[in-house]
């Protein structure tokens, strides 16, 4: 055994999606990985309390701002230059902490017997006015929501986003997680619900293309538009570095996006060039997001105080 | 019941007589870890809450969110816990009191639910209808679950109670109705307020069933609040608030078990009870109980089997063989259910013994304190052995044996009831004529007191084996890396819709599940049903 490293992966990554590369993994490098599994939050804040003592060699999130947490830490190594160059640089970490390895779409999802599409708001903020009292779904204490957050308070600053929020909070129906606001548009109980795409598209799949709601892209540059980037990066007290970083490699690599691309359990847009997404996704050429680039997205940190200063956590 | 207690009095009298008023240090030493490993939990979750400072604590405690909570949490207790009562009493007095056709095969079927986890029912709901993810689905869903509950001790008590007092009744000129009001109520109510507070003790700590309903309670929030922040003080602070609800039920209930007694004085023997004729509201109630079993057995079951035969493209993951899966989660499920029932029964001994030979007021408190164990959920024991462990014990961090020693609190109360009764079998002074006839102090308890104690020990394990099996909270939250069980699997394929995937799980757990309770239930009889419900409450 001494020698054969095992490496330990704490993932924030859907349980399905992990399962299916990590298969694949071992098979190409005969590197076992054993995964611990949680949110991105509460997996971040995990290895910050875990600190030096972490077992974890890598962590594979879905939110890039749990990663510029970590980075701002101090807690994550130098990514290799060449896994960094295998994506569009402007998705993973400024400094080279972390690399990019899957990006999603912020959308509304709606139900069309409840409301036409032509009726459907021009921008996210407009959630918050008066005229949507009750028709829309949010998920405040989904991992997926905080980076939406803070993409309103670095675009409209802290006022504006607080406001936004109270507004939402007067509005909304609240779930716990974004499978629940999906859920709950698809059965008209609400006629909105502010998501990322794969949530509708995992849904799809499940019920066999009998899906009943429908997705809606702000886009031109709406807030609502925010992609949000799946990455990975290597902890500084990893104990397996170099097998740690085979892994990111591996995640960026052809063979692994193709998997995550092709996989119809995932319904990310693969980073890497050439590999081509689910085709139930919008081409991701065609995606409008604002203007906001990673490092501007921050780290998320002043996203939960917003949430409780609004009474939606 | 009351007969039984009634009969076994002067026995524990006199063994009361027998006690020895010191214990050995060593067993002394021996109860108080458990004891201490029950209160540790407690105490870090309260000074967590407090080191929060006055002014933050008033801002998390204060903030509209926790009122909402608050309602929904008390809203769904009451109800659950109403609609138990009335569900509960209802099957019992049809099954004990008419000449319901078919009844001791209802009898049966109507305890049965009991053995099928709340989260799994929850699952077969929800992947039948989204709509279900409201307060009346939520309703539905920890009735089916925790009826049973209200069922067995009011059966049991029917089946204790003098028929003679009715009798009188009717020949009095009351109606079925009005003696069933009138005279059986009155006497069942010590038994049913006892039964509510218990259900209403479970659906406080119920977590998977719930978050799977996406239906808000204290439980969802404070896993929400530790996804957000990990090891965060504001789940601590709701943690605090949800213990000081469940001790509020745990002390109502002691004190209503403890409370007014209808006993019978006689030991002779009884009649047996005039039952009464349905006549025409035969079919309606038939109908009704064919409904009940619908509901709470045939959807959940009738549910898993739909899935298992959809392959749905997200039903598995396409390259990690699922058999592979979930073969490694039974092996977990099982591994984890037996060392959990051992180390849990091993834990509960030397209590059980310190609190049948001696007394005084040590042994009162720290058979108490054990039992404290029942007010407090799941979710909060693990969330406090993580801040625990995570910076302070660390090596035991993300052990197997930590998740062990959780369940062995979380279980406790339950192990020690059957515990405590095993030992009163073995009479003390059987022991006394063993080390009389010159054996010694260990030698007695190997030779005299297990083999006397042992069927009741076992039936502490299986009880713990089968509550381990089905725990969900605690296992998500400590399971060391990489360990899945079956429970942790329904959980995680249900939480992102693969419902097809979910099905394999759930199909093994609820199977291992009804195995077990069954056995359970032939060698220890019905009352060992009792033990078996979802959190491990008698």
């Amino acid at each position: 055994m001494a020698g054969e490293p095992t490496l330990t992966l704490y993932s924030a990554q859907h349980e399905q999606t992990v399962d299916m590369l990590i298969a694949d993994f071992e098979k190409e490098t005969g590197i076992q990985v054993r995964v611990h599994t949680g949110e991105g939050p509460e997996i971040a804040s995990q290895l910050l309390e875990e600190g030096k003592d972490s077992p974890a060699d890598v962590y594979f999130t879905e939110n890039s701002p749990e990663l510029m947490l970590l980075e701002k830490k101090g807690l994550l190594a130098k990514v290799d230059p060449a896994t960094l160059a295998e994506v569009p640089r402007r998705y993973s970490s400024p400094k080279g902490d972390w690399v990019a390895v899957l990006a999603r779409e912020n959308v509304l999802a709606y139900n069309p017997s409840l409301i036409k599409s032509d009726q459907l708001p021009s921008s996210l903020l407009d959630l918050a006015g008066p005229a949507w009292k009750g028709k829309v779904a949010i998920a405040p204490t989904d991992a997926d929501f905080l980076p939406l957050v803070s993409a309103v308070e670095a675009l409209k600053g802290r006022d504006a986003a607080l406001q936004w929020l109270k507004g939402l909070k007067d509005n909304a129906q609240i779930f716990d997680d974004e499978e629940g606001v999906i859920a709950a548009v698809e059965r008209g109980t609400v006629a909105m619900g502010i998501i990322n795409n794969y949530y509708w598209d995992r849904l799809n799949t499940e019920t066999g293309g009998k899906i009943k709601s429908q997705l809606y892209h702000f886009g031109h540059g709406d807030v609502g538009a925010l992609v949000n980037v799946s990455g990975a990066g290597v902890l500084k007290t990893a104990p397996y570095p170099q097998a740690a970083q085979r892994f990111l490699a591996y995640l960026v690599s052809e063979r692994a996006q193709r998997l995550l691309a092709g996989g119809k359990v995932n319904f990310e847009y693969p980073l890497r060039p050439g590999v081509a997404p689910d085709p139930l996704l919008k081409p991701f050429d065609q995606l409008e997001p604002p203007a906001l680039d990673i490092g501007e997205l921050g780290d998320d940190s002043d996203a939960g105080k917003l949430l409780q200063e609004a009474g939606l956590l | 019941m009351s007969l039984q207690a009634a009969g076994q009095r002067p026995a524990i009298a006199r063994l009361f007589t027998l006690l020895r008023p010191t214990p050995s240090p060593v067993l002394l030493v021996a109860a108080s870890l458990p004891v201490l490993l029950v209160l540790v939990p407690l105490g870090v979750t309260v000074v967590k809450a407090f080191n929060l400072g006055a002014e933050e604590a008033a801002r998390l405690l204060f903030r509209p969110l926790v009122g909402e909570l608050l309602l929904h949490t008390l809203a769904i207790a009451a109800a659950a816990a109403a609609a138990s009562a009335l569900i509960g009493t209802a099957a019992a007095w049809f099954v004990e009191r008419t000449h319901l056709p078919g009844r001791r095969v209802w009898a049966v079927l109507v305890a049965v639910p009991l053995a099928v986890p709340a989260f799994i029912t929850s699952y077969a709901w929800v992947s039948l209808s989204a709509s279900l993810q409201d307060f009346a689905g939520a309703l539905l869903v920890v009735t089916s679950a925790y009826y049973p509950l209200v069922y067995l001790p009011v059966a049991a008590a029917l089946r204790g109670m003098d028929p003679a007092v009715e009798e009188t009744a009717r020949s009095l000129g009351c109606s079925p109705a009005a003696s069933f009001f009138r005279v059986v109520l009155p006497q069942l109510r010590p038994a049913l307020f006892g039964c509510m507070l218990l259900v209403t003790l479970d659906v406080l700590a119920e977590f998977g069933a719930f978050s799977l309903l996406r239906f808000r309670t204290f439980t969802t929030q404070i896993y929400a609040e530790y996804r957000t922040g990990f090891n965060g003080a504001g789940a601590s602070l709701l943690s605090a608030v949800l213990i000081f609800l469940c001790l509020i039920c745990l002390l109502a209930e002691l004190k209503v078990r403890g409370g007014a007694r209808y006993g019978r004085l006689g030991r002779g023997t009884r009649r047996t009870v005039a039952r009464h004729e349905l006549g025409g509201a035969k079919l309606p109630v038939l109908a009704g109980f064919l409904l009940l079993i619908a509901l709470t057995l045939g959807l959940p079951l009738g549910m898993i089997l739909f899935w298992l035969t959809q392959h749905g493209s997200a039903a598995s993951t396409p390259v990690a063989p699922a058999p592979l899966l979930l073969l490694a989660a039974t092996a977990n499920s099982l591994g984890l259910g037996l060392a959990g029932a051992a180390l849990t029964t091993l834990i509960a001994l030397p209590l059980g013994f310190l609190a049948t030979r001696h007394r005084g007021p040590l042994v009162t408190f720290l058979e108490r304190a054990a039992y404290l164990a029942q007010g407090v959920p799941g979710i909060v024991i693990a969330l406090a052995i993580v801040s625990l462990t995570v910076h302070a014990l660390r090596p035991l961090y993300q052990t197997t044996g930590l998740l062990l020693l959780a369940y062995a609190i979380l279980f406790l109360p339950l192990a020690l009831v059957s515990v405590r009764s095993a030992l009163i079998q073995a009479q003390p002074n059987l022991e006394d004529a063993g080390r009389a006839l010159g054996l010694g102090r260990l030698a007695v308890i190997h030779r005299v007191v297990l083999p006397l104690a042992a069927p009741g020990l076992g039936a502490a394990g299986a009880m713990v084996f089968i509550s381990v099996v089905t725990e969900l909270t605690t296992t998500l939250l400590l399971a060391p890396i990489g360990t899945r069980t079956l429970a942790t699997q329904v959980w995680a394929d249900t939480s992102t819709l693969a419902f097809a995937a979910a099905a394999p799980f759930a199909g093994l757990l609820v199977l291992i599940s009804l195995a077990s309770s069954w056995l359970l239930a032939s060698f220890f009889g019905r009352s060992g049903l009792l033990g078996t419900t979802p959190s491990g409450r008698l």
